[in-house]
């Protein structure tokens, strides 16, 4: 069902789309018995290491941001190597030149300023912080996303599924913090190996080793999980309908390494596997603390992977894009200042992205302070106008339907408003 | 134990005498034998990678007082021939950073120009030239060989708590092979600025890495100057030199030494890489206008070729405020008073003491333990042997049981020890570990890998390690291919090494260099009381073929 028909519908129902949108995280039905857009997902993507957010979002008609930034600074729109404007102040780094059609079509919005109001400069507490959201805490034991997955009982979407284990997936090969916690969190590999058979597929060799991982215990746990989840996996992405996935979208040429090809991967299988309602993935390499760049170079080198993966993502995602949000986070922003060596060091405030197909797009949200030099945080940073907890808590509460009442389970100790992203 | 020894002895008959041999024996003295056993099985789980067969019996014998002691010491231990000639074989350590900075900007200069050529062409294609394949083959040859030098000296050195400190160490003061130049300095890195000193001088370690090129480089502050310096030489297009960068300034501080928590602000960083300023490298041979300083010449051979400089012209010759200490200018001793300082803060000691506990007791250390080595360390200027010396007497590593989850490296260091493979091919490790989520050198943060149960047990963690767990026991790994020195490596490295041992897993017929399939009595009888008798009971119910990959993939053995 497409979203329009869902509008339409809910408007001849008589329901306010807002009050839907609230409910609708887990599944539920208007009073005629049509189903509501019950399964809304989120896909985190977490840049780690400080990407400089002002070289994603350019400030390009602040005289004060190409002062700052002598040989780094992205030129006006219309120059050579120049951003692509997005609202006559802002534009988009040129490297991300993928994801305008989704600005244009108004699924895509930044929040400009936002970070945490702890004022570590320390990659490793500002990324704890942002994953436990509790920023200046350290003991917190959970991450949000474990705790999101807690808030509501599984969504039940077909008959016979088996909620649980996949509700969440992480790419990667390990569980960061953000997924620490009580409820089962999945992992699949990096590449191609996700789907690759593995000799523990072959049943004498699993018959052997789960009469070993059968107690109540951590590592039994894991390993029933890990193998619940693989045939899941294995059942949506049978090679078959991997090859052929592969050909239409791409015309049978490969996608490069890394990020976008796990993107495309992790699409297909969240198309494909309605039980997948929470996703992680994370990219590193944003530290650029010598020889930045500006439309080429090597923080372009990072943007242009990560442009291509996200609209990859979108594309696959296919229908269930129009209800899934992909929210985009990096630990703090950069200098505003380029440092001695042509690069940027740890700053403060930072532009956190927003995808997909309810989001409210096509604008730079977050008021902006400026980055003249009496506005900077610290004589140095952007400040921060919008902690980063009021946009996770809004996509929660706005995009994905989870209830006031839970808000606070899933964001503790946060006593902020959640920023409205969702196009309503 | 006499036996008739003129009858014919079977197996059987053998089995029979030596249970009945153990039956005289008094029971205190069985468990004697038990409890030599599981503090044996402990030293080496904590303080090695594990047992390797007939290590058990031998540290037993010994006692592990002394074989502590042994390990405390481990220059008087000599390596065996086989490892010593398996090390001679490697070119890397007999290059100096020089050549090797050489040989990397020459196949990074004709690997730019091999394209270049190849946009040029008319079909756009151009072969390679032989010289630049060569040289792109050298450099891919180094990136493994840091590899093999680190994985034969953890499975095979009788030096075992040295290796063990080699991974902890290299780890504290990480590097990322994927970097640029640091893909042929990590080799020389580990080599010189870290083995000779994980049981010296805090210290020292610190200023060898402080020193070394692949830190320097890695952590910037090569490049760092004072604001308005002017180069009289550009060192290459991409360098533009010109002011501060504060990226090592402020890891030194928060990961290498006082932690994050350990009492600095944002202007301690500012002001300690305004002292740092200066600190380079030099990897030209040296001109006029640079100043060696206090840089110990050494003769070629041994840290004979250290390219560190200090160059007053770059240096911020300003005072400092630093830590509150007023630092007036003092070219390079500044900064060897700033790591002075770092040394002996007891945030520094209360930092490693911290690590140290949680790397070999727990992964939430006693608060008093921690105190106690802290303590240790303070009293002895950072001597990491009487540090050492004080964990490995605590009560809390004494009684701690097998509790810590063993990180990816841990496991495929000690399945293949217990395995007792002669390995001469570590390539499929280094595949593995990749593929575990701890590839070697492969961390791109300053941080290191994190240590405890919460950061490596997951759902794929477990089905992976299961799955190398059966390939190896199985004898699908080829741990003993001989490569052909002549063959080239693969450019793609460890993505291609990947590649290869998925298809090696996953092939029924053996690939050439595979090993024998691991023999699952002896693997028991190497790995005595770390198998629990619930596994070994459906080790024993189960089909032959895969008994030896249970014990190996059994949660058992995913703990130390």
């Amino acid at each position: 069902m497409q979203r329009r028909q869902l509008l339409q519908t809910a408007a001849a129902a008589g329901l306010a789309w807002t009050a839907v949108g609230r409910t609708a995280f887990a599944a539920s039905t208007t009073q005629a018995g049509q189903q509501l857009p019950g399964n809304r997902r989120l896909i985190v993507v977490f840049l780690r290491g400080a990407v400089d957010g002002l070289s994603v979002v350019v400030p390009y008609s602040e005289g004060a941001y190409y002062d700052a930034r002598s040989s780094i600074a992205l030129a006006r729109p219309g120059q050579d190597g120049g951003v692509l404007d997005l609202d006559g102040h802002f534009g988009l780094n040129p490297n991300l030149a993928p994801l305008m059609p989704l600005w244009q079509s108004g699924k895509l919005a930044f929040v400009q300023a936002s970070g945490s109001p702890d004022p570590t400069r320390s990659h490793f507490d500002a990324q704890d912080y942002m994953e436990s959201a509790t920023p200046g805490r350290k003991g917190t034991p959970d991450g949000w996303l474990n705790r999101l997955l807690g808030a509501e009982p599984p969504v039940v979407v077909q008959a016979g599924a088996h909620a649980g284990v996949t509700r969440g997936i992480s790419v990667g090969a390990t569980l960061p913090r953000i997924w620490a916690g009580p409820n089962p969190v999945a992992n699949i590999a990096n590449g191609a190996r996700a789907t690759k058979p593995t000799l523990l597929d072959r049943p004498q060799v699993s018959k052997a080793f789960d009469s070993l991982y059968s107690g109540d215990d951590a590592m039994s746990k894991a390993y029933r999980e890990s193998q619940q989840s693989r045939a899941e996996v294995n059942e949506a992405m049978t090679p078959a309908a991997m090859d052929h996935e592969q050909m239409v979208a791409n015309g049978g040429a490969p996608l490069p390494n890394g990020f976008p090809d796990d993107a495309a991967r992790l699409a297909q299988l969240m198309r494909r596997d309605p039980n997948v309602q929470i996703a992680f993935l994370a990219l590193g390499g944003w530290d650029t603390h010598v020889n930045q760049g500006g439309a080429k170079g090597q923080l372009a080198n990072r943007l242009q992977p990560l442009g291509q993966g996200l609209a990859e993502l979108a594309t696959r995602l296919g229908p269930t894009f129009d209800d899934t949000t992909i929210l985009v986070i990096s630990e703090f922003g950069r200098t505003v200042r380029q440092n001695g060596t042509g690069g940027t060091d740890h700053g403060h405030g930072n532009v956190m992205w927003a995808l997909g197909g309810h989001v409210a797009g096509g604008k730079v949200h977050g008021r902006w302070p400026g980055i003249d030099a009496a506005s900077l945080n610290e004589g140095r940073d952007l400040a921060v106008t919008t902690d980063f907890r009021q946009v996770l808590a809004g996509v929660c509460a706005h995009n994905l339907g989870l209830p006031d009442n839970k808000l606070a389970s899933v964001f503790p100790g946060f006593d902020g408003v959640p920023l409205n992203l969702s196009r309503a | 134990m006499t036996l008739p020894t003129a009858l014919p002895m079977t197996r059987r008959s053998a089995l029979a005498a030596a249970v009945a041999a153990l039956a005289w024996r008094p029971a205190f003295a069985v468990a004697d034998v038990d409890a030599g056993q599981s503090d044996a099985l402990h030293v080496l789980n904590r303080l090695a990678f594990g047992p390797a067969p007939g290590d058990l019996e031998r540290v037993a014998r010994m006692g592990t007082p002394a074989w502590i002691a042994e390990q405390l010491q481990p220059e008087r231990l000599a390596l065996p021939a086989f490892l010593a000639d398996q090390l001679a074989s490697l070119h890397t350590p007999g290059e100096t950073q020089r050549e090797m900075i050489q040989q990397y900007r020459e196949a990074q200069k004709e690997a730019k120009e091999a394209k270049q050529a190849e946009t040029a062409s008319p079909d756009g294609k151009k072969p390679q030239t032989d010289a630049g394949a060569e040289r792109r083959r050298q450099v891919a040859t180094v990136v493994v060989e840091a590899g093999e030098e680190r994985l034969l000296q953890a499975l095979n050195s009788p030096r075992q708590l040295q290796e063990v400190l080699v991974d902890f160490w290299f780890n504290h003061f990480n590097v990322f092979q994927g970097k640029g130049l640091d893909r042929v300095l990590v080799e020389n890195y580990e080599r010189e600025a870290i083995r000779p000193n994980v049981l010296g001088r805090f210290r020292t370690m610190l200023g060898a890495t402080a020193k070394h090129p692949a830190m320097l480089f890695y952590l910037d502050n090569w490049l760092s100057v004072a604001p308005g310096y002017q180069p009289r030489v550009r060192l290459g297009a991409a360098a533009k030199v010109g002011g501060l960068n504060e990226n090592y300034a402020r890891e030194v501080m928060e990961l290498h030494t006082l932690g994050v928590d350990g009492g600095y602000t944002q202007q301690d960083v500012t002001e300690l890489a305004r002292i740092l300023t200066g600190w380079t490298m030099q990897p030209q041979q040296p001109r006029r206008r640079f100043d060696i300083g206090s840089a110990p010449v050494y003769a070629r051979g041994h840290q004979g070729d250290s390219i560190f400089a200090f160059d007053p012209a770059r240096h911020d010759n300003g005072s400092k405020t630093w830590l509150g200490h007023a630092i007036a200018p003092g070219g390079q001793m500044e900064g060897e008073f700033a790591l002075d300082v770092l040394a002996r803060h007891p945030s520094t000691a209360k930092h490693i003491a911290f690590k140290l506990a949680r790397r070999f007791v727990a992964d939430e250390p006693s608060p008093a333990l921690v105190g106690r080595l802290s303590a240790r360390f303070l009293d002895t200027d950072g001597d990491l042997r009487a540090v050492m010396q004080a964990l490995v007497e605590s009560p809390e590593f004494r009684d701690a049981k097998p509790v810590k989850f063993k990180t990816p490296y841990q496991y495929v260091m000690s399945s293949v020890r217990a395995t007792g493979i002669a390995t001469t091919n570590v390539r499929p490790l280094m595949a593995v570990l990749s593929q575990l989520g701890q590839p070697l050198y492969g961390c791109q943060t300053p941080d290191g890998y994190h240590d405890t149960e919460a950061d490596w047990l997951n759902p794929n963690a477990i089905t992976q390690r299961v799955n190398f767990a059966t390939a190896l026991a199985s004898g699908k790994l080829p741990l003993q291919r001989i490569d052909d020195p002549n063959a080239p490596v693969p450019a793609q490295g460890i993505k291609a090494m990947e590649r290869q041992t998925d298809q090696a897993m996953a092939r029924d017929q053996a690939v050439e260099g595979s090993t024998p399939p691991v023999d699952a009595t002896t693997l028991l009888a190497t790995l005595g009381p770390a198998i629990s008798d619930r596994t070994r009971a459906a080790v024993a119910g189960s089909q032959p073929a895969l008994r030896a990959a249970l014990v190996l993939g059994s949660p058992d053995f995913m703990r130390r």
